[in-house]
């Protein structure tokens, strides 16, 4: 589904991704953890088509075609969604309204008629449910006045309605308090199937508690030094990312 | 057209002559003596310049260098399904066909007993004494030169009474569209709601085609104590078309004035919302004007605060694209007597391209010692973050703008009360974003 090799990226004279190599199969469950300032945002932040970063070298391809190559909306259209760190708000633009547009414009993509008022409402309605969202917020301005729990189930209820192929999670667990993060994980691990693929990107362990990755990366100063499983994670909770760091610095 | 580079007092005054007999209440010696006093201060100092303090950003020479043709009488002819463009349901309507009343449009019948709803110039004849007191009590014609010249020229307008305590349930439309290239359609209206009176007024501008012209609209309005008077504009001018509105209004104590003002159209625009406030009352003014092409857009408010205890809230958003030019002119007075007035005033502006400008003045006067007054100004483009989020939903970046500038000008619209005015308002908005896929049903 995705693969990446050998990326370099760049902010300006800034290289902040040092040579990544990450293979995302169908249905699996990535986890991308490192300290602050290691390349992790940066990586969301490319794959979903962010401008102001430069692909230095190396290459990425989403279902064997050349990532670089689409526009942040075709990314999404293809199926590709990016819940974002720091959800932005929109006064003004109505959820419902947003994820009417949204929904349209990928179904358009794909060649399919738009749902009717009816059956959209119903669908959306459902979803609601699975992140434990009060109606009332579809009528509510994207994100406006909504609290940091809010914010990032309104982000997962976009991604149910929109049932991406590969969903990036960036940060999603940061700020959330344990009810909250509960909430966002169940509803991902209710997304997760055979078809659709998930890369967290986290700082912390504690989402890996709620959602069970396949395999875990380690990212340091731009590079992944170290994959593994699950248990990778629970050992950087125990000894932190100085250890796997160091065990890099010697290697290079 | 007809093109003059230099003076046009002269042509106006030979026109006024020649025209003067013809113009309501020509047989009323107090009426006619106002019209020779303001066509008297016209010709002494034309239309307003850019050297006045209070037009230091609005030049209207493109007004001066014409010659437009005041013909009151000759109404031009139009469709009614021309009006269904604009027409409220479940209102009343005042119609007024290049400056003159309609009597085959409009529609009055089941207003409550008391109230007054026709054209002025039958006021003068049904209710003249309330005219005469009222008419030019509310604005001094030498305020600027507009207003002068609509004082001298008006050839129809609205009049509208509402008795002590009775509450007018349903929207009165006013409702003013020009249909002849080079015309002047000069209109003044008067509404007085007595003490305890309630009414919802709509003012509606409309245009036809790509015509020319010069619109130039003056309201007096007087709100009783404990009256509410709530106001409406909604500017739709065609987009050669000139327009000077103002609306200037009284309060008594503890009464309450809305003004909401759409400004959509024209090439040049002027809109004055004047208001002042006594002991204890509120006024409400809110604002969203989008200009583009070569628009200019000039919205001047002022509200006096006499009396103690008053309150007034501001809120001004403009959009200004392409080589478009808005200005917002916001003064606030506070009279040394106007204790414990509570005042605050915004001013929020978008611009959408790197030749549009917005000039925006807030003027805060304050003579008083215990009073709370705010105000902000802030003048924005369109946020990267908002676009690029939208386009990880799938959405491209021309509809991500377009859907991002809709909002920031539909949280005014949302504050109307009245859905029939609402969906108006939202329908004339969206004809203002031609390229957008922004649908109404979804709204």
């Amino acid at each position: 589904m995705l693969s990446i090799e050998n990326l370099h990226v760049s902010v300006g004279d800034n290289e902040i991704l040092k040579g990544i190599n990450l293979q995302v199969n169908p249905g699996e469950v990535h986890a991308i953890m490192g300290p602050n300032g290691s390349g992790k945002s940066t990586l969301s932040h490319v794959l979903a088509g962010r401008s102001g970063y430069d692909i230095k070298a190396g290459s990425i391809l989403y279902q064997g075609r050349d990532l670089s190559e689409m526009e942040p909306e075709e990314r999404a259209r293809e199926g590709i969604f990016l819940a974002f760190q720091y959800p932005v708000e929109i006064p003004g633009v109505s959820n419902i309204y947003l994820l009417k547009a949204a929904l349209n414009s990928i179904r358009k993509h794909q060649g399919l008629d738009e749902l009717d008022a009816m059956d959209f409402l119903s669908m959306v309605k459902t979803k609601t449910k699975l992140v434990e969202m009060d109606e009332k917020f579809l009528y509510r301005a994207v994100n406006e006045g909504f609290s940091g729990g809010e914010k990032k189930r309104n982000e997962i209820l976009q991604m149910a309605v929109l049932e991406p192929r590969l969903a990036i999670l960036d940060e999603t667990d940061s700020g959330l308090d344990i009810d909250a993060l509960k909430i966002v994980s169940e509803g991902v691990n209710a997304l997760r199937s055979e078809k659709r693929s998930f890369v967290l990107v986290t700082h912390y362990q504690r989402l890996l508690d709620y959602i069970k990755p396949d395999f875990v990366h380690v990212l340091v100063d731009g590079n992944i030094v170290k994959t593994g499983d699950a248990q990778l994670a629970l050992e950087l909770e125990e000894k932190g990312y100085g250890w796997v760091g160091q065990s890099d610095v010697v290697e290079v | 057209m007809v093109t003059q580079p230099v003076e046009n007092n002269g042509y106006y005054a030979s026109q006024y002559e020649a025209l003067v007999a013809c113009l309501p209440g020509s047989d009323l010696p107090w009426l006619r003596q106002k019209r020779d006093e303001a066509l008297a201060s016209f010709s002494a100092s034309g239309f307003p310049s850019p050297r006045e303090e209070e037009w230091r950003y609005t030049n209207v020479s493109a007004i001066e260098r014409r010659l437009f043709s005041p013909a009151p009488g000759k109404p031009g002819k139009i469709e009614r399904g021309k009006l269904d463009a604009i027409i409220l349901r479940d209102a009343y309507a005042l119609v007024f066909v290049d400056g003159i009343y309609s009597d085959e449009f409009s529609s009055t019948g089941g207003l409550p007993d008391g109230v007054l709803a026709c054209s002025i110039k039958h006021a003068m004849t049904a209710d003249g004494e309330r005219v005469k007191s009222w008419l030019g009590a509310g604005v001094e014609h030498e305020r600027n030169g507009f207003i002068s010249f609509n004082t001298a020229f008006f050839s129809d307008g609205a009049y509208i009474y509402i008795p002590s305590d009775i509450e007018v349930e349903r929207p009165i439309q006013l409702i003013y569209v020009t249909t002849q290239n080079d015309s002047l359609a000069c209109t003044r209206n008067l509404v007085v709601a007595d003490s305890g009176a309630q009414a919802v007024i709509v003012e509606t501008h409309l245009g036809l085609d790509e015509l020319s012209y010069l619109s130039a609209s003056v309201s007096e309005v007087f709100v009783g104590e404990n009256s509410i008077v709530k106001w409406n504009k909604l500017q739709c001018e065609s987009d050669r078309g000139f327009h000077f509105g103002g609306v200037y209004a009284s309060q008594q104590s503890y009464g309450r004035f809305e003004h909401n003002n759409y400004s959509f159209g024209g090439l040049l625009v002027r809109n004055e919302v004047h208001v002042e406030l006594a002991y204890a009352s509120e006024c409400n003014l809110d604002g969203l004007f989008l200009a583009t092409g070569r628009q200019h857009v000039d919205n001047h408010t002022r509200v006096n605060h006499i009396r103690p205890k008053g309150i007034s809230r501001e809120t001004y958003k403009g959009i200004l694209d392409r080589r478009a030019k808005g200005v917002f002119q916001g003064r606030i007075v506070v009279a040394e007597d106007a204790q414990k007035t509570d005042s605050a005033m915004k001013n929020r502006n978008l611009l959408l391209s790197s030749d549009a400008e917005i000039d925006t003045k807030p003027q805060l006067e304050i003579y008083a010692d215990d009073v709370k007054c705010a105000h902000g100004v802030t003048v924005g483009e369109l946020d990267e973050d908002a676009i690029f989020f939208l386009q990880t939903r799938g959405i491209d970046p021309v509809t991500a703008k377009n859907m991002l500038t809709f909002a920031f000008a539909n949280e005014m619209v949302e504050r109307i009360s009245i859905p029939c005015l609402r969906s108006l308002v939202q329908t004339h908005l969206l004809n203002r974003f031609p390229q957008t896929n922004i649908r109404t049903e979804w709204l």
